[in-house]
């Protein structure tokens, strides 16, 4: 008898790794990931590669010299981080800023604590709020090519620019226009939100390929839907009692589930299992959290997009909520 | 402007002594006798912490000594003597003197002489391992390898020589604390009296098995013959469940029994190196503290 | 329609993976010698009562009970006693062993050999536990509790509910589901039999609905039988929704009645007992044929054996495990790993020289690729490892405190609940040894609940 192998049970394991969890996330981006292509072009591709790159390649640095551990970028946290920054950038946003985004997502965020694991805040929404905060303009300007043959065009053409349809309702309700006549005058149509093209951050542009992102992660027993609910049902809780209240004033649920980061923010980034709860009313109180601020950002707030700000400060709840909120045990119902 | 100044010292100034008396108030209110002497020993303890002498830690063996008075069995592996003397005047009373110890490693089934017998996968734990089966060896007693002891050390004594997957003890390290004793699931460490210029003999190996089976499992295991009991003119050494241990209270370093002993499970350490016998037999005198290399020679 | 029925937290799937689901029972020869045990059950090792040179019977008892929870041990075959000393277990532990030389196969007078089916039901429930004690019936679904003791609650508790347990939820495993398919009348007697003892519950029979053809049979056999007699009038037959470790005690009870047992409880505080269908067979043959313990069944199985070696065994216990192997065509080469049991549950083979015990269940075979640790990554929080977790426990967070050895924070967390299923170790996608850890920190726990003064 050859030496046979002895060890404590279980003697088999779940095909799912790590690695392979991280790849059907990156799977799952794929669709948004491909429409922003179309749209945007060549100046897309720029930025997916420098920030995927530059996520891998920090990690790797920092690992090999500084960390002197094995180097964990195979398991692709780092691409997944970087590819989700480059969803939240505007394609017009140049690659020195995408850079800069990517070494601090990395860099500060995740591996200054320890590395996969043990990060505080979500890397690419701690990214995002940084680039925001130190070049507002390139953040929240947006500028697409006119067509889809024009983005792929080397030729220099000439590029639509403005804010976004949040930036601009935003602008309005501050300055007490009312929203019926902004929505006219600037075209906003909900079927354009869903299917493509909306001006944004290029993961803004396709709702439905998000949304296909989101199915494929439960399908494969990625993620729980529970916090991804709970923003949803926030969100359309308050802006539906707002706008409701106040239809001139107050966007309606609809217009606020489809623009700015709400639907890949709670798909993909609210959803980080390092920076979310563990438990599934942990997970709905995150998510109602997330969705009450996003809202309160959005209608009292000084920025015209919330997502972001308010997973980060959930990001900082997470261990109260661990420590508070578990799953039931077996036996020990009161 | 000037007014401003002053209503905020004032303010400051007021407010700091208000809550200084607050402070004196409730420090005098839930003050806590204690004996000083508490703090003076705990002041000449090592300050390791490491539990060696079986309190929590050096504030509890101070408390501990002070309560009772006396250092009966009460003693601080780590500072030996020297601190128990210091102990000894603060509470005014004599210290006895305990003989200084070393951990020892009873088991010398290095790879070679105990050759694996299957292939151990689970969680680098001794306890783990120990829990879960025999061991990966034919024999059930010796060391499991997996380092408890030197992840249990504080003081950086042991360390896993990778050539016999042993532990091996530095001897100017240890402290005698008994920490690696303790975490061995096994029992294969013993606090052994350190010795007159720590030379010292002891059986290398705790197999309970009988000879036959012992030899099986390693070639240096301890076959309990009694030859060594037989050689030995101090009636130091006893042979019960197969095994020979040798009473270092009683030894007298004559190491007879180390050149009787037939699978060299006896080792003798730090001992001059002797001129050469005429009968060749396996174990002399080692330099150093890593018995466990005599039997790498065969290779 | 979907089956409801499962138990309500946390839980696995792993692959089916019923090889041997086909193969019939098969009578496994007679070797030269066997080695039987003296701690084949939960509790004290039996004495032994014969001496070398003593010559024995099939049947004949062997070795006698050493305290309240222990069992009888009978000599699986007739031959002559060898020795009787310690001898190496399957983790390479001394046990003591009696070891019988095999000549002929002469069975002890009084047990009935014949496979007619006697349905008749004793009136006197103390000659049934008396059967069931004197014929060393234990559990044989893994935890070889002694039978009699777990049929005699104690004073003041009432069971409610006899839970036959036939979900045999482990992957590989279908030794008690080929008994329920050739021998469901048997263990429906038995089943009434236990009912009988236990003053009249309701009893369920919990099979898992990936087994079609097993609930199909009992429940036919049910009908039957229930036709001819009023004594299995409140047995029925239950499908589960399949999802490991169903057959779990606790998740079983679950499953079937909606209760949960209190941390550190025993089933019978919720009115309920288990006794797996292995064991019910035992129990039936016992009672009814004055047959004692001395034989089960083994399945044979791993991916790497062709279908024409996959077996199912009617073994005599105390066989060595090296014996059946052989039988069986010898180990394959790809074999990595033996296990006794379940790849859930089971437990890894040191020594294929120990030899069968009363719960042995199987021999499986793992390859290298199938069972071989990857190694470990840092936790990345995903929480799958308390979803898998049956007891609503939070392994993630155990092993953290049991690394820093943070006693009264593990019992806090109730890892003393902890049924060491393997779902969290299975689950974790960074591969961390949670299990290893767990178990190790349960038992420190444990020793410290039961030092403390009882209130």
């Amino acid at each position: 008898m050859e030496k046979m192998i002895v060890s404590p049970s279980p003697h088999i394991h779940a095909p799912a790794s790590t690695a392979s969890l991280m790849r059907d996330v990156l799977i799952a981006l794929a669709p948004a990931t491909l429409v922003s292509l179309l749209f945007y072009g060549w100046a897309e591709l720029l930025l997916v590669c420098v920030c995927v790159l530059c996520c891998v390649l920090t990690e790797y640095l920092i690992e090999k010299f500084l960390m002197k551990t094995p180097p964990t970028v195979s398991d692709c946290s780092a691409a997944v981080t970087g590819l989700l920054l480059a969803l939240n950038l505007p394609a017009s946003c140049p690659w020195w800023v995408a850079l800069l985004g990517s070494v601090f997502a990395i860099g500060v965020v995740k591996m200054t604590f320890g590395g996969l694991g043990q990060n505080v805040f979500n890397p690419a929404i701690a990214a995002r709020v940084f680039l925001l905060v130190s070049f507002p303009s390139y953040m929240t300007s947006w500028s697409a090519p006119a067509s889809i043959a024009d983005a792929w065009s080397f030729a220099p053409v000439d590029a639509v620019s403005g804010a976004t349809p949040l930036g601009i309702v935003s602008e309005a309700m501050r300055a007490g226009q009312p929203l019926d006549a902004v929505f006219a005058e600037h075209h906003f149509s909900y079927g354009q939100m869903l299917f493509a093209s909306m001006g944004g951050s290029v993961g803004e542009v396709s709702a439905l390929a998000l949304l296909a992102g989101f199915v494929w992660l439960l399908a494969r027993k990625v993620i729980k839907p529970y916090t991804t609910l709970a923003i949803w049902a926030t969100v359309i809780g308050v802006s539906a009692v707002f706008s409701l209240m106040d239809p001139s004033s107050y966007t309606d649920p609809l217009f606020n589930m489809l623009t700015g980061g709400v639907l890949i923010g709670s798909i993909f980034m609210a959803t980080d299992y390092v920076t979310s709860p563990m438990s599934n009313t942990g997970c709905v109180i995150f998510g109602f959290g997330i969705g009450l601020q996003t809202m309160l950002i959005r209608y009292f707030g000084a920025y015209p997009e919330g997502m972001s700000f308010a997973i980060l400060l959930m990001n900082a709840f997470v261990p109260l909520i661990n420590r508070f909120c578990h799953q039931p045990k077996y036996g020990r119902a009161k | 402007m000037s007014s401003t100044v002053i209503g905020t010292i004032v303010l400051v100034t007021v407010l700091g002594l208000l809550l200084a008396m607050v402070l004196f108030w409730v420090a005098s209110r839930f003050k806590v006798a204690e004996d000083p002497r508490i703090d003076e020993i705990e002041k000449v303890m090592p300050g390791a912490n490491c539990g060696g002498c079986g309190f929590a830690g050096c504030r509890a063996f101070a408390q501990s000594c002070v309560e009772k008075g006396n250092l009966d069995e009460q003693f601080c592996p780590v500072g030996g003597n020297e601190v128990m003397k210091k102990v000894a005047a603060v509470l005014g009373i004599e210290a006895a003197e305990q003989a200084p110890k070393v951990a020892v490693v009873r088991c010398n089934g290095s790879c070679e002489a105990r050759p694996r017998t299957n292939d151990y996968d689970g969680v680098l734990s001794c306890r783990v391992k120990a829990s879960l089966y025999a061991g990966d060896t034919g024999c059930s007693f010796g060391c499991v390898g997996c380092g408890d002891c030197v992840a249990a050390c504080q003081f950086g004594a042991l360390s896993m020589d990778p050539q016999t997957g042993l532990p091996v003890v530095d001897e100017s390290q240890c402290t005698a604390c008994g920490a690696c004793a303790k975490a061995c699931p096994k029992g294969v460490i013993e606090l052994r009296a350190k010795g007159p210029r720590s030379m010292r003999v002891f059986v290398s190996c705790i197999n309970k098995d009988k000879g036959a089976l012992a030899r099986k499992a390693c070639k240096s295991a301890c076959i309990g013959c009694g030859k060594c009991a037989k050689v030995c003119t101090h009636d130091a050494i006893t042979v019960e469940n197969n095994v020979a241990y040798i009473d270092f209270t009683k030894c007298k370093l004559c190491r007879k029994c180390v050149a009787e002993c037939p699978t060299g499970a006896i080792h003798a350490v730090n001992f001059p190196v002797l001129p050469p016998k005429p009968a060749p037999k396996p174990v002399t005198a080692q330099p150093a503290v890593q018995p466990e290399k005599t039997q790498q020679d065969g290779k | 329609m979907e089956n409801k029925h499962t138990f309500s937290i946390g839980g696995v799937h792993p692959d089916d993976s019923k090889l041997s689901k086909d193969c019939p029972v098969e009578v496994l020869p007679l070797p030269e010698t066997v080695y039987v045990s003296m701690a084949q059950h939960l509790g004290a090792p039996a004495n032994p009562v014969v001496a070398p040179g003593d010559r024995v019977k099939a049947g004949q008892v062997i070795a006698e009970p050493a305290g309240f929870i222990s069992a009888f041990v009978h000599s699986p075959v007739s031959g002559t006693v060898k020795s009787v000393g310690p001898r190496a277990d399957l983790a390479g532990n001394k046990v003591n062993h009696i070891e019988i030389a095999v000549e002929g196969d002469e069975w002890a007078e009084g047990i009935d050999l014949s496979p007619e089916l006697v349905t008749a039901i004793p009136e006197d429930s103390a000659f049934i536990l008396e059967r069931i004690k004197s014929c060393g019936v234990v559990g044989l679904g893994g935890a070889t509790f002694p039978t009699h003791v777990k049929l005699s609650p104690p004073p003041g508790k009432t069971a409610e509910y006899l839970i036959i347990n036939g979900a045999e939820c482990e992957p590989y495993l279908t030794s008690d589901y080929r008994i329920m398919l050739e021998r469901s009348k048997e263990i429906l007697v038995g089943a009434a039999l236990m009912k009988k003892v236990l003053g009249n519950p309701r009893c369920v029979i919990g099979i898992e609905d990936n087994k079609p053809e097993a609930i199909a049979v009992m429940t036919e056999s049910l009908l039957s039988l229930q036709e001819e007699s009023k004594d299995f009038a409140g047995i029925e037959v239950l499908s589960l929704r399949k999802k490991y470790p169903q057959g779990g005690e606790k998740q079983l009870i679950d499953a079937v009645t909606g209760r949960q047992v209190k941390s550190l409880g025993l089933p019978i505080d919720v009115g309920a007992v288990v006794q797996n269908v292995a064991t019910t067979l035992a129990v039936y043959e016992a009672v009814q044929k004055n047959k004692p313990l001395v034989t089960n069944v083994l399945t044979v199985t791993g991916d790497c054996l062709p279908a024409q070696r996959q077996h199912n065994y009617l073994f005599r216990i105390g066989v060595p495990l090296r014996f059946i192997a052989e039988q069986a065509g010898g180990v394959p080469e790809e074999a990595a790993k033996i296990i006794s049991g379940g790849p859930m549950m089971g437990k890894a083979i040191a020594n294929l020289d120990a030899t069968t015990v009363k719960g042995s269940s199987s021999l499986l075979y793992l390859t290298d690729a199938q069972t071989r640790r990857q190694p470990e990554g840092p936790c990345i929080r995903c929480g799958r490892c308390a979803d898998a977790c049956p007891m609503g426990l939070e392994p993630f967070l155990l092993k953290r405190l049991a690394d820093a050895g943070d006693t009264r924070q593990l019992e806090d967390n109730a890892v003393q609940d902890c049924i060491e299923c393997g779902c969290c170790l299975y689950s974790c996608p960074a591969r961390i040894p949670l299990l290893d850890v767990i178990r190790i920190a349960k038992g420190d726990v444990m020793r410290i609940i039961k030092s403390r003064p009882r209130k």
